[in-house]
C-alpha cells in the first residue's frame, strides 16, 4: 500500500492533522517549559489526567467527553503545582512530584474499582491517534485555535520571564500571571496530547522537539520555529511509520523524535 | 518643588525571621549620583530589591518619582543592572539584541508589542555599549564583561531617570570596569540619570559618585562625601585609615 493510498483513509488524514496540530503545540510549549526547567510538568498533569481518565471511564463516558471531563482537574493540577511550590516553598520539581503522584494514585484507584485496566484505559496510556474521532478532531481544532493565539498574544511577556523572571518583574511584567497562564496552557495541551503518544508519554512530546531545536538555533524565535518543524515532522513520520511497520503509534512518534534529538546533537558537534 | 526620585521612610525588612534591614528612611534627589556600600549582609541588595519590588515590603514606604511603590507603573524610567542573572542559563538561545529588546517591554501596554521606534532605541542601546557588532550572537556565548555590557544596554533602551545598579563590575576586568564607571559618570552628568551604584569597592566609590549611603541593616551613613570625609563621628565609626581609604579618589 502506498503514501497515496494510505491517505485516502478518513481515520488517517483525522490522525495527520490532529496530531500536527498538538505538535505544533507541544513544540512552542515546550521551548518555555524546557528553558523554565518545568519540563517535567508534562510528566505531572499527564498523571493527573489518568486519574480523570480512569474516573471518566469508570462512568462509562464516550471518548470525546473522557478528554473533556479531564480538562478541569488537570487545569486545577497545574495551578496546584505552581501554588504548592509557592506556598510551602518547595522546588517546582518536588511540586510535580507530588501532584503527578497524587494523580497516579487516584487513577489506579479508580481503574481498580472500574474494574481493573481494560481496553480503553490502555488507548489512553499509550496513545491511538489512529482512532481519533471526527468529534475529538473538533475539539483539538478548537483547543489548538485558543492555546496559540494566547501564546502569541503573550509571547513576549512569556519570553522576558523565560529568560529571567526577576529582569521581567522590573520591567513590569505581571510575572505570576504570566506563568499561571503558561502551565494553564500545558494543561490543555497535555489532555489533548493524550489521546496521540498517550499519557506515559506525552512529557517526551513536550521536552524532544524544544531540546533539539535548542541544540541548533540561534535565537529564541528560531529555536520556537525549529521545535515546531522538528515536532511536526516526529508526529507526522511517526504516525505514517506505525502505520506501515504495524508498530503502536504513540511509541513511534517518541523514537521519531528521538532520532531527530540525536540528529540535532550530532549537528550541532559537527558545527563546532 | 522638586520630586525625589526615590523616597524611602521607615522602610524594615526582615528574611525567615531575620531582620535584614531597620528603620531606612531617605530620600534620593533626582540627578544625584550614589554610592550604596557596606559590608557582607548588610542589606545592600536586599535594599534594591525592595525598591524595584522584587522584596515585598513588610514595613514602610518607598516611592518612585513621588508615587508609591504598590500603585508605580511606569517603569520604563528605571533601568536595572542585577550582579547576575537569577538562574542564568548558558545555552538559552537568546540574541544580544532580543534581550536588549525584552528591556523595551516596561514602557508597553497589552498587548506589548514591538515597533520601528523599539528598533532605533536597541540600535541607540547597543551602540552606546560599544557591542552593536555583537548583536546577533548568542547571549550564552560571551564572556562576563560582554555579558553585562549587554545587560546594561538592556537597562539603558529606554533612557531611564532612574539606574539601579547592583555590585555591576564583579566579572568585568580593570580597564573595563574603568569605562563602565566613565560611562556612568557620563550619563549622571550629561543626561540628569540618578545613578544608584550598590559597590564593595568603597575605595573607588568616590571618584564618580557624589553622596555616600553606608549601610550595616541600618543607614551608618548617608550625606556627601565631604561630609562623610570631614565627620568627626565617621572618624571614630570607620577609622582615620578606612575613612582615608573612601575619601582619597573624591
Amino acid at each position: 500500500m502506498g503514501i497515496a493510498d494510505i491517505l485516502q483513509f478518513a481515520f488517517f488524514q483525522r490522525a495527520l492533522l490532529a496530531g500536527t496540530l498538538i505538535a505544533v503545540l507541544c513544540s512552542v510549549l515546550g521551548i518555555f517549559l524546557v528553558l523554565r526547567r518545568l519540563s517535567l510538568i508534562g510528566d505531572g498533569l499527564a498523571h493527573v489526567t489518568f486519574g480523570s481518565v480512569a474516573l471518566a471511564l469508570l462512568f462509562r463516558f464516550q471518548s470525546v467527553y473522557t478528554s473533556i471531563a479531564a480538562i478541569p482537574a488537570v487545569l486545577l493540577s497545574a495551578i496546584g503545582i505552581l501554588k504548592i511550590a509557592e506556598k510551602a516553598r518547595i522546588y517546582g520539581d518536588a511540586a510535580i512530584g507530588i501532584v503527578s503522584s497524587l494523580g497516579i494514585a487516584c487513577g489506579i484507584l479508580l481503574a481498580s474499582l472500574a474494574g481493573g485496566f481494560n481496553v480503553d484505559l490502555f488507548s489512553y496510556l499509550f496513545g491511538n491517534i489512529l482512532s481519533i474521532s471526527r468529534e475529538e478532531l473538533i475539539v483539538t481544532a478548537v483547543l489548538f485555535v485558543v492555546v496559540l493565539l494566547t501564546v502569541a498574544f503573550l509571547y513576549n511577556e512569556l519570553f522576558a520571564i523565560t529568560f529571567d523572571e526577576e529582569l521581567a518583574t522590573t520591567s513590569g511584567i505581571r510575572v505570576g500571571l504570566a506563568n499561571n497562564v503558561l502551565v494553564l496552557l500545558t494543561a490543555l495541551t497535555v489532555v489533548l496530547a493524550m489521546k496521540v503518544v498517550g499519557i506515559m508519554l506525552i512529557s517526551a512530546l513536550l521536552i524532544l522537539p524544544a531540546v533539539s531545536a535548542l541544540q541548533l538555533a540561534r535565537g529564541f524565535r528560531t529555536a520556537m520555529f525549529l521545535s515546531v518543524c522538528l515536532g511536526v515532522v516526529s508526529v507526522v513520520g511517526g504516525i505514517f511509520g506505525s502505520f506501515l511497520l504495524n508498530l503502536p503509534t504513540g511509541a513511534t512518534i517518541i523514537i521519531f523524535s528521538f532520532i531527530l534529538f540525536m540528529a540535532a546533537s550530532l549537528l550541532k558537534r559537527a558545527r563546532g | 518643588m522638586q520630586i525625589n526620585a526615590i523616597s524611602i521612610a521607615g522602610l524594615s525588612f526582615a528574611y525567615q525571621g531575620v531582620d535584614v534591614l531597620r528603620d531606612i528612611t531617605c530620600a534620593i534627589p533626582t540627578g544625584d549620583y550614589v554610592g550604596v556600600v557596606g559590608p557582607n549582609g548588610s542589606g545592600k541588595s536586599t535594599l534594591m530589591r525592595c525598591l524595584l519590588g522584587l522584596n515585598r515590603v513588610e514595613r514602610g514606604e518607598i516611592s518612585l518619582f513621588g508615587v508609591p511603590l504598590a500603585t508605580f507603573s511606569d517603569w520604563h524610567r528605571i533601568g536595572y543592572l542585577p550582579q547576575g542573572l537569577q538562574l542564568f542559563n548558558p545555552n538559552f538561545p537568546a540574541t544580544v539584541e532580543e534581550v536588549v529588546r525584552l528591556g523595551r517591554l516596561a514602557g508597553k501596554r497589552f498587548p506589548r508589542r514591538f515597533d520601528k521606534g523599539d528598533t532605533t532605541a536597541v540600535d541607540k542601546s547597543l551602540e552606546l555599549m560599544g557591542i552593536a557588532s555583537i548583536r546577533k550572537r548568542l547571549i550564552g556565548e560571551l564572556s562576563g564583561g560582554l555579558r553585562q555590557r549587554a545587560l546594561l544596554a538592556r537597562a539603558l533602551v529606554n533612557e531611564p531617570e532612574i539606574l539601579i545598579l547592583d555590585e555591576p563590575t564583579t566579572a568585568l576586568d580593570p580597564d573595563t570596569r574603568e569605562n563602565f564607571y566613565k560611562l556612568l559618570h557620563d550619563l549622571n552628568t550629561e543626561r540628569g540619570t540618578t545613578v544608584l551604584l550598590v559597590t564593595h569597592d568603597s575605595s573607588t566609590v568616590g571618584l564618580y559618585a557624589s553622596r555616600l549611603l553606608y549601610l550595616d541593616k541600618r543607614i551608618v551613613f548617608y550625606g556627601t562625601f565631604q561630609e562623610f570625609c570631614s565627620s568627626s563621628d565617621m572618624t571614630g565609626l570607620f577609622g582615620h585609615q578606612n575613612q582615608h581609604l573612601i575619601c582619597r579618589r573624591h
